[in-house]
């Protein structure tokens, strides 16, 4: 049994900027990581445009994770990679890991998870047709492609045009993959407008808007992706059908936050499928705290650090006994809102919020009732606003409200 | 006169910026952009488009098959299958640092590939 102030799962971007935030404050922190190294998603994902935010210069993902790994380097937390948690009791305050010296019990009087998110799978999307191999995420393609230097397929078809779709059509494209294009079910590119022009017009590599795939077919290995045109409620057209004839089928088509550890006991948001915690981090249970993309799916990694950050001065904010939660009231999302991060504000901290359109806008106002005002324009889901108000500023006795108005 | 739209891929933000041309195709003026480094952006886009690149080499008796790299600055688009194929052959032997300069110069741009991971030795036993 071992006793630490604070233990932290998860040594991605959130858990090791809530790990240092955490032993800045004097605390002993335990951090925890299934992998052989400390970083996360950051350690595969080799392009740049990381920490313009954070750092105000731009770095791949590897450099990112570099500049925090050695900071727990110098920081005397003991980060234990490998191993793996296997149960929160949340009665005995106790958290079960287990790595390849066995079995051990930790009781933390604070935890924090951070376990980031999982790729929405290829079952989710009940495509019909064969079962053949071939299809992958784009995160294991990634994976593969970048840290295991293997290469999945000779011609790609890649479905759903988020971000990380965009990336590794190009990352495909340069290692000498052929991409016959992105396949996109909305109306609009999902990814940035940035990643569109440089992943996609770059190499002239075709986006197929208003389509999804209908069926997958090969014997052994993938042979025909069959694509059609969908209607404004997403169902297929029947005659807009073709065939594209690859062997690689890349899907990315969301991620998934990764709860399931605790969430039978811990509360989860409806709308992002994340905790549910506060402007502290703070869980619905009072010492599990959490940050990152296990809360909801960030845009930028900077974002993560921050939120990270929070958690881990607050989780030992929460130790010392100092108020953390006893006031908080609920953040209410209305009209026009898709995902409103947090779930409540805690008058300790200032509020920072992050929210997705729940359909594109172009003009219109977003309130948050009685505290603020703000003109919004060229909005689409894709895109994440960052809105940061002081806690001075709000006076909230019940709850906040917080919508757009349309114009 | 004639003019041009494009999308600063410099950050997030992707900012429209349209660019106004003479007939010679001369630049007249750039609007849209929220910060000086998409004027320059957009000109070269006119002018010679330049990319950033990010990809791998190998490592030799590393604890990883790759170190990524990246150019440390933006090089004209039309190199960028060229880079890939000199870097295909590129080895580097571990360790390498964050920084480490594997091609210096490259088609004579002052840019340089550089490493992007630091990749330690194998350890024995593996």
């Amino acid at each position: 049994m071992k006793n630490v102030d604070v233990l932290v799962i998860g040594a991605g971007a959130a858990g090791m900027a809530a790990a240092l935030a955490a032993a800045e404050q004097g605390a002993k922190v335990l951090l925890v990581e299934r992998e052989d190294r400390a970083g996360g998603i950051l350690n595969q994902c080799i392009h740049n445009g990381f920490g313009l935010h954070y750092f105000k210069r731009e770095l791949t993902g590897p450099e990112y994770a570099e500049i925090f790994r050695e900071k727990l380097e110098r920081s005397g937390i003991d980060t234990c990679v490998e191993k793996f948690v296997l149960e929160v009791d949340v009665k005995k305050r106790e958290v079960i890991v287990v790595s390849k010296k066995g079995i051990e019990k930790i009781h933390p009087k604070s935890l924090i998870l951070a376990t980031g998110a999982r790729e929405r799978p290829f079952g989710s999307l009940l495509i019909p047709g064969d079962r053949p191999s071939g299809i992958y995420t784009a995160g294991v393609v990634q994976r593969l492609i970048n840290i295991e230097n293997r290469l999945p397929g000779k011609r790609a078809l890649i479905l759903g045009s988020g971000d990380i779709g965009l990336i590794m059509a190009r990352r495909l494209t340069l290692e000498g993959m052929e991409v016959v294009g992105v396949v996109e079910r909305l109306p609009y590119p999902g990814g940035l407008l940035r990643n569109v022009v440089q992943c996609l017009e770059d190499f002239d590599i075709p986006l197929f808007l208003s389509s999804t795939v209908v069926e997958v077919r090969g014997k052994e290995r993938l042979e025909e992706v069959v694509v059609a045109s969908v209607d404004e409620k997403y169902n297929p057209i029947p005659g807009t059908e073709r065939i594209f004839k690859v062997d690689t089928l890349v899907l990315s088509v969301g991620l998934i936050p990764q709860v399931e550890l605790v969430s039978d006991f811990v509360e989860i948001d409806r709308s992002s499928k994340g905790f549910a915690v506060s402007n502290t981090g703070q869980t619905s249970v009072s010492w599990i705290f959490a940050a990152g993309n296990s809360t909801v799916i960030y845009d930028l990694v900077d974002y993560v650090t921050y939120e990270g950050e929070i958690a881990g001065r607050s989780a030992v904010r929460y130790i010392d006994g100092k108020d953390v939660g006893r006031a908080r009231v609920n953040v209410e999302a209305g009209e026009n809102i898709g995902i409103l991060f947090p779930k409540w504000f805690d008058p300790l901290e200032d509020l920072t919020m992050y929210i997705r359109v729940r359909k594109p806008i172009e003009k219109g106002i977003l309130i948050v009732e009685g505290v603020l005002e703000r003109k919004i324009e060229n909005l689409v889901p894709s895109e994440m606003i960052r809105i940061k108000i002081p806690k001075s500023r709000i006076n909230a006795s019940e709850k906040l409200k917080v919508f757009i108005k349309e114009e | 006169m004639k003019s041009r739209e494009v999308v600063c891929v410099l950050c997030p933000l992707g900012c429209k910026i349209r660019i106004e041309l003479d007939e010679e195709g001369n630049i007249l003026s750039v609007s849209g952009n929220r910060c000086p480094r998409g004027k320059k952006y957009a000109e070269d886009e006119i002018k010679d488009p330049k990319r950033v690149v990010t990809t791998s080499v190998k490592v030799l008796n590393g604890e990883l098959p790759l170190a990524s790299v990246k150019t440390d600055g933006p090089i004209p688009k039309k190199y960028i299958f060229e880079l890939m194929k000199i870097l295909k052959d590129v080895k580097v032997k571990a360790p390498v640092n964050i920084g480490d300069v594997v091609v210096r110069n490259i088609f004579k741009t002052n840019v340089n590939v550089v490493i992007t991971r630091s990749v330690g030795e194998k350890t024995s036993g593996n």
